[in-house]
């Protein structure tokens, strides 16, 4: 028979101070030897691409991916340099980030915000990466962000266009290059009124979550303010596949305008269907009827088919640009994979390169440098012009496209034209802009 | 009045769907007593039966066009499809624009193949399991097929249009006396409309009129009597499981131009589906049938602005609080008969 000295108050307490420290996340203390947050140490750097690569944009999740392998190699010297050549910084040697040969591990948003965090978290504290990209959903990106600024990472965006990303959920330690509701607003409402005319009413279908609501918002403000009326404003369920119940009653409400606050899938199915009721084939008021769809991308129309041709909308960068930044990293994506880059994987690419950039010129990995060089940055040769990284939102200025449909496309990627490219003035708004308001940016976090 | 019409309208082509959907549910529970998850992946895999026949059309050899360059500044490379060879370019035009009406010819041997594989390679070792690892399986394998349609199809919707004749919509309400535009109906959804109605009286004329018919209908009554005749009912239960794989597969086809079809079609339908057979009455045919198309009538009114103004939501749960309701009233369904999923 064995005796054993341990008492039930002494268990209790070895069992509490054991739990307490099981229960300390270990993001906050596996790095606590190093200066911050999976300080690198060896010869080389890792980052994490968490893109969706399964669910409804996946495809999206893959073109993401392509160009983040080709900003890696780029980065690491390979291939023919893309958008290195052209980049206004000419702080990148193609030897690395600081001499440290650059590589990367990838996760599954599924373009859920659980999942997206479940293996952001993982590439921090599993795989070491010290930066954080990618996504095609703005809630995954505003789940993300967060995230990482708990953690003591860097979060560059990828595809995430709701306001609130740089808007009431803005985080110190994250930065978005795309554009945003609003400024697909300020861009479109004058082109549209000049095509249509200012006396217009308009009906918005929305969708219902985050994104769809500060859209519908920035386009009623800016279209109100050319002097359309918005007639109704619907919000649709994010799962809906069939629009014709929301879609029939358009033309009985007087609207001479369909407003189509949609992405993905729901755009796809919303426009098929808007068309083949035949809205664009009806006169209301004496006018032609009109369909506008504020956020394209290229992936999405060819989804829609025939179906976009002649229908506005926006975009934050097209492959048709004709500026030598553009055309660099076409050449280099187009020679790699065979088609022309979409633009997700443009911001994509754009952000591994501002990143990289960053730590050079900051000449480390803390997120606090390098959040210091990439706020009030001004550079030049990435695809979109004269660009400000804004220090008091961390969002990109920087022009924006305003695209239609095009009547007679030559292959499978000739989709969209450019018909205007708005200048960087007119889509600018101040930081405490009403549509902006309610968050705080807050310090940055190095972690450790 | 006119949007009373015009939401009874979307609501029947919306009830076609669920009501294809559920026929073909209710058939294999019917026949063999199995809760089939699978059958919305079923409606997909018809849906791709139109893309790839409209592949297959559309399969081209490459001519380099000097006078144009692609976006990398090299000589065009355009497509010239093989029917244009074989046909002449208006007659190959005009086979590819009927690809998705084509497509019924070939779904109806590939959906029969495909259930039957399935029935006879699957589901038929899950007969005398609990109906829990029925849907278990069955779930699992609607997972398997669409992500096997999306590895070689891809995640994006895939544009698959009606034939021109049938593109524009028809002014419902200037043939009836409202004002034009008022009252607009796709032809597509018209056609969809009568199509679902064909096969439904076609599938009910099979089974009231022919002597198959009458002994699956036996079969599913009293499938032990039926066997003690000497009568071979798992043979014509299994030939039924594919002809309810032919309807779900004919409904997807028919439905590509409504919507672009792509990997999670199936899901987006299959829930909704068993709340129509429930809400129908376990195993009854008529009744899954006339659920569907009230069913897609009321979520048709639930979208209806001024109903969302009064009742912000109800869109989203509309098909449900009926299904409540029917069921606290009718714990059967609507026409669902004594004994079925009760012991």
């Amino acid at each position: 028979m064995s005796k054993t000295d341990v008492s039930r108050r002494g268990l209790l307490k070895t069992g509490a101070l054991a739990g307490s420290g099981l229960a300390l996340p270990t993001i906050f203390t596996a790095q606590s030897a190093h200066a911050y947050t999976n300080e690198p140490t060896g010869s080389s750097v890792t980052l994490g691409f968490n893109v969706p690569q399964t669910g409804p944009y996946a495809d999206e999740g893959a073109d993401e991916l392509r160009a983040y392998q080709l900003a890696i190699e780029h980065l690491n010297g390979g291939g023919d340099g893309g958008m290195l050549n052209t980049f206004s910084s000419k702080a990148l040697q193609g030897n690395g980030i600081l001499g440290k040969e650059v590589k990367y591990v990838t996760g599954d948003t599924q373009t859920k915000s659980d999942a997206a965090r479940a293996s952001a978290k993982s590439m921090i504290e599993k795989d070491g990466a010290v930066m954080i990209t990618g996504g095609s959903s703005s809630g995954v990106a505003v789940a993300v962000q967060a995230l990482c600024q708990e953690a003591g990472v860097i979060f560059m965006a990828g595809l995430t266009h709701s306001n609130d990303t740089t808007g009431k959920d803005k985080r110190a330690n994250g930065f978005r290059h795309f554009f945003n509701s609003y400024m697909s607003g300020a861009a479109l409402a004058p082109v549209l009124a000049n095509a249509y005319g200012k006396d217009r009413k308009a009906y918005h279908l929305t969708a219902d979550y985050n994104w769809g609501y500060t859209t519908e918002e920035a386009v009623r403000s800016s279209t109100e303010a050319m002097g359309w009326e918005t007639v109704a404003a619907v919000k649709t369920p994010l799962t809906q596949t069939d629009f014709s119940s929301y879609i029939a009653p358009v033309l009985q409400s007087g609207a001479d305008t369909l407003i189509l606050n949609h992405y993905g899938g729901n755009m796809v199915n919303s426009l098929t269907n808007a068309v083949q009721f035949g809205l664009r084939d009806k006169q209301v008021n004496g006018k032609d009827f009109q369909i506008v769809v504020p956020l394209y991308s290229r992936l999405m129309a060819k989804g829609a088919g025939a179906n976009v041709k002649g229908i506005f909308g926006s975009t934050n960068w097209h492959w048709s640009l004709q500026d030598e930044g553009s055309k660099a990293f076409v050449r280099s994506f187009g020679t790699k994979y065979g088609f022309p880059p979409s633009q997700a994987a443009h911001t994509c690419y754009v952000q591994t390169l501002l990143y990289a950039d960053a730590v050079q010129r900051a000449g480390s990995f803390a997120p606090c440098a390098v959040a210091e060089a990439l706020e009030g940055y001004e550079f030049d040769g990435l695809g979109n012009g004269k660009t400000l990284y804004r220090a008091e939102d961390h969002q990109c200025f920087k022009d924006v496209l305003v695209v239609k449909g095009k009547e007679n496309p030559t292959s499978e990627f000739d989709l969209l034209e450019i018909v205007e490219v708005t200048p960087v003035e007119q889509v600018t708004y101040a930081p405490d802009h009403p549509q902006f308001s309610g968050g705080a940016l807050g310090t940055c976090n190095n972690g450790a | 009045m006119d949007a009373i019409i015009l939401q009874i309208l979307n609501g029947l082509d919306k009830g076609s769907a669920y009501a294809l959907i559920a026929l073909g549910l209710t058939l294999i529970f019917g026949t063999l007593g199995v809760v089939n998850f699978a059958h919305g992946a079923l409606f997909m895999i018809g849906a791709f039966c139109a893309v790839t026949l409209s592949r297959i059309l559309t399969l081209s050899h490459t001519v380099i066009d000097e006078t144009k360059t692609d976006f990398l500044g090299n000589p065009l490379k355009v497509d010239v499809p093989y029917v244009h060879d074989i046909f002449g370019i208006a007659a190959g035009n005009a086979i590819i624009d009927w690809a998705v009406p084509l497509a019924i010819l070939f779904a109806i041997p590939v959906m029969i193949l495909v259930g039957v594989v399935m029935e006879r390679g699957l589901i038929k070792h899950f007969y005398k399991r609990p109906h829990a690892d029925q849907i278990l399986v069955t779930f699992g394998l609607a997972i398997v097929l669409q992500e096997v349609i999306k590895y070689f199809y891809g995640a994006n919707p895939i544009p698959t249009p009606a034939p021109a004749a049938f593109k524009g919509s028809f002014d419902f309400g200037a043939a009836i006396g409202f004002d034009p535009n008022l009252i607009i109906y796709p032809y597509w959804r018209i056609i969809y409309f009568l199509f679902a109605t064909l096969i439904i009286g076609g599938v009910f004329a099979f089974l009231q009129f022919t002597t198959f018919g009458m002994v699956v209908r036996a079969g599913m009554a009293d499938r032990e009597t039926v066997g003690l005749l000497g009568i071979n009912i798992d043979k014509r239960f299994t030939i039924m499981f594919g002809i309810a794989a032919a309807v779900a597969g004919l409904a997807g086809v028919m439905y590509t131009p409504i919507n672009s079809p792509n990997y999670h079609m199936g899901m987006d339908f299959l829930v909704l589906s068993f709340v129509v057979v429930v809400v129908g009455g376990m195993g009854s045919l008529p009744g899954a049938v006339l659920a569907g198309f009230l069913l897609g009538v009321l979520e048709s009114f639930a979208s209806m602005r001024e109903v969302i103004d009064i009742i912000p939501g109800i869109n989203q749960i509309i098909i449900y609080l009926v299904a409540i309701i029917i069921l606290l009233t009718r714990p059967r369904g609507l026409m669902g008969r004594k004994g079925v999923m009760e012991d």
